[in-house]
């Protein structure tokens, strides 16, 4: 079956001008170098990574708000420009966004039912307005907000209370595809979870598929059929979340995971601090991007970069887990 | 907002004498106030005192505005020992200053606000046009706008009058293209800081098209700052019209407007200050109570300051 979301080689490349000369130089910020992967229908990716890694840049790419540099990315088949015509406006209808910022995504000047309703008015010109406000007060109520509340403006609600609004217009025309970039990370713990619950239950009602972009390795563990960790613009490892968070092949992603807080545990699992900071993504290094950091960087490491492999779903990206990978079979002869 | 149970309708706002709310004790004439400042209600009125006279002006006039009685020229207003025949008195050729003024407010009034709305329309959809289209299109109309500021409008106004002769319908047109340049900047400036903003954003991910982004959500967000801007506009022009009118290129007698009569009313300044005061407070009252009222509306209209 095809997938619902293709994405094929994607890349955004950045020309900066970094220090360096008399007036500086250019140089080419690589935000995003190179991703590959599908979203089945229903089915929830989860996007994980540090700060600057590229994470928002991708969510950017698949909505079509930036162009590509290159590659591609097709939704249901079709492909996804940045050109801001007709089509892209209609595509919109299967596909929507949850921001991060949302008293920024909302429009102060208009009640939150008339924002709610919005889709409505756009993709539906036909409805009457009170069919409009009956709806988004139906869509309110899915989503946990008081219906009087409906009158309010977003200044007035709590953050949870905006996201949960953001959330009811994106789900307004029950899009096939919910982009997520960092829901909940503005958000009380308290209030995350909520939120977090929210999106699962609407999620087995109405069956969308997700791209889920978070720094939090929990949060992500929760949402996701599958995990895909971001370091520097590439995929290092992808799979199911319990294969990813239990299983851990790439140096990274086990550096990652050692450095979530648990109440219990303590002491029994060696915390992994990776020395130094990730490199600038205007001068990623040749090779592995990581092996300026990496505990197992060989020589090859900075020679090549290593493709995503791996048996079944779960994929590497790393010449010293696929070396040992080759070695095993030899070893056990 | 208030904490108080009874108080669950979403829809009350902070203006009204809060019914069924237990702070009952800021008192209605206060709470009244408070959202209707005197001085506001003072301008209000002033203005529908003026768009009353723009409307009936012929009606409530007690003379023809160009009706002579050299009888009774240079009559002083009736408090200064005039009559109540005129009770506003009469200029050098015994003019009912009252009907003069009556008839003038109209005219003026209808150029400032026409040449305003015209200045306001080019300017927004222009500076929309450059903040969509950028590129190419926002360099023209940028180039259009530096064209314009550093011409002096006098000398464009007085050129134009000059070559294409004088009527009113051109006289609106012509100040309809003072003060667009300052409109357009502001507009195009504001409309590109929204669109880098989430709201805008959001709002194309619904699918919106640009002129729904534009003009449902960019619009009203600066709206605030435009407003502002036309209403200093505003006593601008009637200022301008004055200057053209002072200098014969304006509104021609015997048509009368508000700049005309203080225009030839400066002659008899000293003998008779009546002729030219009357319009003057007019001017001044007029333009005050647009600003008033365009500084309380900002504030209406910006719900985050309720």
């Amino acid at each position: 079956m095809r997938p619902l979301l293709s994405v094929r080689d994607i890349k955004r490349h950045y020309q900066v001008r970094v220090p360096g000369g008399f007036f500086g130089r250019d140089a080419l910020l690589k935000a995003v170098d190179g991703l590959t992967f599908d979203i089945k229908r229903g089915e929830t990716l989860g996007l994980v990574g540090e700060s600057g890694c590229g994470k928002s840049t991708t969510a950017r790419l698949v909505m079509g708000h930036i162009p590509l540099t290159a590659g591609s990315v097709a939704f249901d088949g079709q492909p996804v420009t940045a050109r801001h015509d007709s089509d892209w406006r209609a595509m919109r209808r299967r596909m929507q966004m949850v921001y991060q910022d949302t008293l920024g995504a909302l429009d102060r000047r208009l009640t939150i039912s008339d924002q709610i309703g919005e889709p409505f008015a756009i993709h539906e010109p036909l409805m009457t307005a009170r069919q409009r406000h009956e709806r988004a007060l139906s869509l309110m109520d899915s989503v946990g907000l008081r219906a009087d509340m409906a009158g309010r403006f977003p200044h007035e609600l709590s953050g949870g209370q905006r996201q949960r609004v953001v959330i009811a217009r994106a789900l307004a025309l029950s899009p096939d595809l919910l982009v997520c970039d960092e829901p909940v990370s503005a958000l009380d713990v308290s209030i995350q979870a909520q939120v977090l619950n929210l999106l699962d239950d609407l999620r087995e009602q109405t069956g969308f598929a997700a791209l889920f972009i978070s720094h939090d390795l929990k949060v992500v563990r929760q949402m996701s059929d599958r995990v895909a960790v971001m370091y520097l613009g590439k995929i290092v490892e992808t799979g199911a979340p319990e294969a990813v968070f239990k299983r851990a092949q790439h140096p990274y992603t086990k550096a990652l995971i050692s450095a979530i807080p648990t109440p219990r545990n303590r002491g029994r699992r060696e915390r992994i601090v990776l020395e130094g900071d990730p490199p600038s993504p205007v001068d990623v290094p040749p090779g592995c991007a990581f092996h300026t950091r990496c505990p197992l960087a060989m020589a090859q490491c900075r020679l090549d970069t290593p493709l995503l492999s791996g048996d079944g779903d779960h994929l590497v990206a790393c010449h010293a887990i696929h070396q040992t990978a080759q070695s095993a079979p030899l070893a056990a002869e | 907002m208030t904490i108080d149970s009874g108080n669950l309708n979403p829809t009350t706002q902070a203006s009204r004498p809060s019914g069924g709310s237990f702070f009952t004790s800021k008192g209605r004439y206060r709470a009244f106030f408070e959202t209707w400042p005197p001085i506001v209600l003072i301008a209000l009125f002033f203005i529908g005192l003026a768009i009353f006279v723009v409307a009936t002006a012929p009606l409530i006039a007690p003379y023809d505005f160009m009706a002579m009685d050299l009888r009774d020229r240079l009559t002083p207003p009736a408090l200064f020992g005039g009559t109540w025949a005129h009770p506003l008195g009469t200029d050098e050729l015994g003019r009912d200053l009252l009907s003069r003024l009556i008839i003038s407010i109209r005219v003026s009034m209808m150029i400032a606000f026409l040449s305003t709305l015209i200045a306001g329309t080019l300017g927004i959809t222009l500076g929309f046009l450059a903040a969509y289209f950028r590129g190419r299109v926002e360099q023209l109309i940028m180039m259009l706008i530096d064209a314009q500021a550093s011409m002096p409008f006098m000398i464009i106004a007085l050129a134009v009058l000059a070559f294409l002769g004088n009527s009113l319908v051109l006289f609106i047109v012509l100040m309809g293209f003072y003060g667009w340049e300052r409109i357009a900047r502001i507009a195009r400036g504001l409309a590109i800081a929204a669109t880098e903003q989430g709201y805008a954003t959001s709002v194309r991910d619904l699918g919106a098209s640009p002129m729904r982004i534009y003009g449902r959500h960019i619009l009203p967000n600066i709206a605030s700052t435009l407003i502002v801007s036309m209403t200093l506009n505003f006593p601008e022009v009637i200022l301008l019209e004055s200057g053209l009118s002072f200098l014969g290129l304006g509104v021609q007698p015997p048509m009368t407007s508000l700049g005309n009569m203080v225009g030839y009313g400066r002659d008899y300044i000293q003998s008779a200050p009546w002729i030219m005061l009357v319009p003057s407070a007019a001017i001044v009252l007029t333009t005050l109570s647009i600003s008033i009222v365009g500084d309380w509306m900002r504030d209406r209209f910006d719900p985050t300051l309720r």
